[in-house]
């Protein structure tokens, strides 16, 4: 008998079932799967071989499995510091967001009507990082510390005018943040001086910026001001890399003249997870809003003048300012700074101040005792006691080992160590034993010595907004939360068929192991020896990554697809300067390319020059010829989406990577549509040197409501000498010759690489395959329902389309006046979050339905679509008013539903329920159409007061 | 009355004696959309033709503003900074970014009359 178990999960992940998909091919004119494939995609790239991986296992067995892995971790417990502390995930956050798919499976809030949710949450966040920092301005997270003080840099060079290159970094910041530092700082012609204050001193030039960490790696606090002064004086700009938690005790370095403030809130609730994901924080003066990278999130007003949240200050951006973006920053870590925010909301000001408190009394209750027998490396300190343990350091390290403690050896005579939320009474005993004093601690002590200067104790008050005041019962943070979810369309609600976003199913048996402790508990530089199934865990993806994509060696480390883009550009980098090709800097990109690929390039360091499609929307070959032999001796790359940003299989895939290749170039391959080629093409053998994965696209990491994600990269044999490394942790982390490190942590977001596993893992080779065939059916089933009603822009040489399809709204804004933006704000009072919208083509709408969509969820989408058309042909035969329409008014809120006033020339039920299905199942828009003029006008990013929405209680 | 110039980078100059006045075309508001920022240079900074000069933002876009002739910056237009609703307004007009003191008037020969610069925004749509 066939155990049909194993092959269980294939069918839940895919939405079609057997028999639908028979139909839905007969619909496009197919009778076999295999034919309809070989129909779309190059012989030269198709793939007649099955991936060579394990069979597809049952949720159960897989979890099992992982579970079996996960226990190979030794989960010690951590006084290691270095920017990443033990916390506790307040429970009725862990439920109710991070296991929450209400929360984990939204998109980035593009469309602010229907993520009016996420968005206030990460208001607040903003709101309570610039409260912390005391500075004017944050945005809404960035990847990592290390890469937030890479992005303060590169900030300070986009505004400097002077051609300072002189970036001062204290000796006394994370080492992992010189690190990133450094990387980043290479392509730039920017030389890095790594040294103390004393060397600060004696820069004779102008600096371009100086670095100070607050409190610095070994837990020193000391009054920073002379420190910025300094930097200063030199017409550098000041970046204070700070512990958010510490910020609640000691003066804030907004306070202090900081012109940037940058750091990890990991701290605030968010699980270790051996390195991440945690939403890094960047906050700076009002002055530099327009240079800062990021989303950031500001208030505006609805179409009736009510309050209403977007996304602000857009043309910072990369999908709009290409290579003159301020960061390739795409995707940062939305649903960790939303849970960070959280923290703060159920703690509140005292709470946090509190739990800060604790952690400096049980650090002086052990530097007090600790200290008859050791120095003090410094007596001024927040949670971090730094020692000089001299020739004991050996020993000390070794019994810590044995009682199951991780410390952090500075250097051979020294040691330090961090306490945080979770240190209880008896952990500082048993650290007492480690170190040799025979002394038990009865009670907390909060009159042991003070280690906080009183010139840096904090006087300034902070989060003192109603939302952080308010939710402190589980009751009230239960319905907040609960409040805020229901403002928002995720895909517990309908499908979000967002082009190039590949918005699949996360399933529950891949998320679950995101909280299993064995994954969270582990502090990113705990010895290797101890993260023994995390090891096993990254190398048995990585071999399955390499056998789906072709690639031999895969690099984990890049936290975000454009992290990956510009890892990849870097290996190219530096592969050509290897081989004494300085001057190979040029850059070909299509200029349908994704905004990040052209950011990417300009910070490795190249040129970019744009080539036009042909009118089939393909790199035109003769074009690509030209280009190539005119850049021939400066060639470096070409960076191509495969397929197409259009939605195609582009046919001359193969001849283009050669065209590249014979003119001394690179081919960079940008793997958003990776989903539409797992299981029957591998990049790594048809042309492409490296590529990035989308893991939270093609492989199953939610998008968190705009992060996180994970971009791994994939090179052939000769880039491999190329890819990041680490320098904390240099054990399988990478390759000596790398380009060194380009996240925080040596795995990036490693907690959430065991979602990509489960996936891999449950479908098995087979089921990776049909997943990619659904993926292609489904969209070309799309295209054919709508034929008729909207024109597919861009198809292949058969007339069929890849796994997504763009429609094209322009004939019908000419014709009816109706925009796309119309039709997009229509869709939510249809209950459907909008395609992309005029990406990559304006006036335009790119469907990607994914295989998880089952055939009725995109019927009705379509029957969504193709009655808003019968709307639109109502504006254009003058049935409907040109003006005063279903489409120009949309969304409708319930308010302006349920009003006493109805003036619109049409009526209610045309409004709310065009369609039957409406009555049994809507979505209320919370606010109507945002005005994105007024809120990039009239700029306000902090949190609005709630007095507006407050009865009076009689 | 001053003479007004037109750029094939969508910048009008208007021509009082030395001094020009320089802002972007009624046909470069219409195609960015509603402008939400302006960036003006500082008086006393020195521009070549063809450089960048000022910035302008709409929800949608950003561009760089050129000038169209080399000089000396004489004042920005601090109104369109506080205000920038009055480019999409009067672009022609209050509109202006900022005003310049001419060195090299020859280069005014190379500029397009009002009808040459329709002209060549009706053939050349973008």
């Amino acid at each position: 008998m066939r155990d049909h178990r194993t092959s269980e999960f294939i069918k839940r992940h895919i939405g079609p079932s057997q028999a639908e998909q028979t139909k839905m091919l007969d619909s496009v004119g197919y009778k076999s799967m295999e034919q309809f494939i070989k129909d779309i995609v190059p012989s030269s790239i198709l793939e007649d071989e099955q991936l060579d991986l394990r069979d597809s296992v049952s949720e159960q067995k897989a979890l099992d499995i992982l579970k079996g892995i996960a226990s190979k971790n030794t989960v010690n417990k951590s006084y290691i510091g270095m920017g990443y502390y033990g916390t506790y995930t307040p429970n009725v956050v862990l439920r109710n967001i991070l296991e929450n798919p209400g929360w984990y499976t939204s998109y980035t809030p593009y469309q602010p009507e229907v993520a009016q949710g996420r968005l206030e949450m990460l208001l607040n966040f903003q709101q309570m990082i610039t409260d912390l920092t005391n500075m004017d301005i944050a945005n809404a997270s960035l990847l990592d510390e290390s890469t937030a003080a890479a992005e303060a840099v590169a900030l300070c060079q986009r505004i400097n005018k002077e051609d300072a290159k002189i970036v001062f970094v204290s000796e006394n910041c994370n080492p992992q943040t010189i690190d990133v530092i450094r990387t980043r700082a290479e392509p730039f012609g920017l030389h890095v001086m790594v040294g103390t204050f004393d060397m600060l001193e004696t820069i004779k030039d102008n600096i371009l910026c100086g670095i100070i960490s607050y409190p610095d790696t070994y837990g020193l606090v000391e009054n920073i001001e002379t420190h910025i002064k300094t930097i200063q004086s030199k017409k550098g700009k000041a970046i204070v890399v700070a512990d958010l938690l510490s910020l609640t005790l000691l003066k804030a370095p907004g306070e202090m003249g900081a012109d940037i403030v940058v750091g990890n809130s990991q701290r605030f609730g968010v699980p270790m997870g051996y390195g991440g994901p945690h939403a890094a924080f960047f906050a700076a003066k009002d002055e530099y809003k327009r240079a800062m990278p990021g989303r950031i999130i500001g208030v505006s007003v609805d179409r009736k003048g009510n309050q209403a949240l977007r996304m602000a200050l857009q043309t910072r951006e990369q999908h709009i300012r290409r290579e003159k973006a301020t960061s390739n920053i795409c995707t940062a870590q939305a649903l960790l700074s939303i849970m960070a925010a959280a923290y703060g909301i159920y703690h509140g000001p005292d709470g946090i101040k509190h739990i800060a408190e604790r952690a400096n009394t049980f650090a002086n209750m052990f530097a007090s005792e600790v200290t008859p027998k050791y120095k003090l490396v410094s007596d001024t300190f927040f949670d971090t006691v730094c020692l000089d343990t001299g020739a004991d350091t050996a020993d000390i390290l070794k019994r810590a080992y044995n009682y199951g403690v991780n410390l952090r050896k500075v250097n051979d005579e020294r040691i330090s160590v961090a306490f945080d939320e979770t240190t209880e009474l008896k952990d500082i005993n048993n650290l007492l034993e480690i170190f040799g004093v025979e002394k038990k601690l009865e009670a907390l002590d909060a009159n042991t010595a003070k280690s906080i200067p009183d010139d840096l104790v904090r006087t300034s008050k902070f989060m003192e907004h109603e939302v952080f005041n308010q939710f402190h019962s589980e009751t009230e943070m239960l319905r907040y939360l609960k409040r805020l979810e229901d403002k928002d369309i995720a895909l517990n609600q309908s499908m979000i068929a967002l082009g190039s976003c590949t918005m699949k199913l996360n399933a529950v048996a891949e998320m679950i192991p995101v909280t299993w402790p064995e994954f969270g508990g582990l502090h990113p530089f705990a010895p290797v020896d101890q993260a023994q199934g995390y090891q096993e865990l990254f190398e048995d993806l990585k071999k399955m990554l390499s056998e789906i994509t072709g690639f031999s060696g895969i690099s984990l480390q890049p936290n975000a697809g454009a992290q990956g883009e510009y890892a990849g550009l870097m290996t190219i980098r530096k592969f050509h300067i290897s081989n004494g090709d300085e001057d190979r800097n040029i850059c070909i990109i299509p200029e349908s390319a994704h905004g990040t690929n052209p950011a990417s390039a300009q910070m490795a360091g190249m040129k970019v020059v744009v080539i036009d499609c042909d009118e089939e929307g393909n790199i035109d070959l003769e074009v690509l010829k030209k280009k190539a032999e005119e850049h021939s001796k400066n060639l470096a790359a070409l960076m191509v989406t495969y397929p197409s940003t259009h939605g195609v299989f582009e046919e001359s895939i193969v001849d283009i990577c050669k065209i590249i290749h014979d003119h001394g170039g690179q081919v960079y391959m940008d793997g958003a549509n990776l989903n539409a080629l797992v299981g029957i093409a591998k990049p790594g053998e048809f042309g492409p040197d490296v590529c990035h994965m989308n893991l939270h696209k093609t492989f199953c990491i939610p998008h968190g409501g705009g992060g996180p994600g994970m971009g791994p990269i994939g090179v052939n044999k000769h880039l491999e000498p190329f890819l990041p490394n680490h320098s904390v942790i240099t054990e399988n982390s990478g390759p000596e010759t790398g380009m060194g490190a380009v996240s925080a942590a040596p795995w990036g977001s490693a907690s959430i690489l065991p979602i990509s596993w489960m996936y891999i893992r449950m479908m098995g080779p087979k089921g990776l395959r049909e997943a990619t065939e659904v993926a292609i059916l489904n969209a070309n089933y799309m295209s054919k329902k709508l034929e008729g009603h909207f024109k597919t822009l861009y198809k292949g040489t058969k007339g069929l389309v890849a796994h997504e399809c763009i429609i094209d709204l322009r004939p019908i804004k000419a014709e009816s006046g109706i925009s796309e933006e119309d039709i997009a704000k229509r869709l939510i009072d249809y209950g459907f979050h909008a395609p992309t919208m005029s990406w990559p083509v304006a006036g335009t709408l790119m469907i990607e339905p994914t295989e998880s969509e089952s055939l009725n969820e995109i019927d009705k989408f379509c029957n969504a679509l193709i009655n808003i058309k019968k709307e639109v042909l109502m504006v254009q035969n003058k049935i409907f008013d040109e003006k005063d329409n279903p489409l120009k008014n949309a969304p409708h809120t319930h308010q302006e539903l349920t009003g006493d006033v109805w003036e619109h020339k049409y009526t209610r039920e045309q409004a709310a329920f065009p369609l039957k299905y409406l009555k049994e199942n809507k979505f209320w828009a919370p606010v109507s159409r945002v005005d994105n003029v007024y809120g990039d006008r009239n700029l306000v990013c902090s949190c609005p007061s709630l007095d507006s929405y407050r009865d009076e209680v009689a | 009355m001053s003479e007004v110039k037109y750029s094939k980078k969508h910048e009008w100059v208007s021509i009082d004696g030395d001094v020009g006045t320089v802002g972007i075309t009624k046909h470069a508001t219409e195609q960015l959309g509603d402008i939400v920022f302006a960036e003006v240079p500082d008086a006393g900074k020195a521009l070549t033709s063809g450089g960048e000069a000022a910035v302008v933002e709409s929800v949608k876009a950003a561009s760089d503003v050129y000038t169209p002739v080399t000089g000396e910056v004489v004042e920005g237009n601090a109104a369109i900074v506080a205000e920038p609703a009055l480019i999409n307004q009067d672009p022609e007009g209050k509109g202006w970014f900022f005003k310049i003191k001419i060195t090299s008037p020859d280069e005014l020969a190379a500029l397009m009359s009002k009808a040459d610069y329709d002209k060549f925004v009706e053939e050349n749509p973008s």
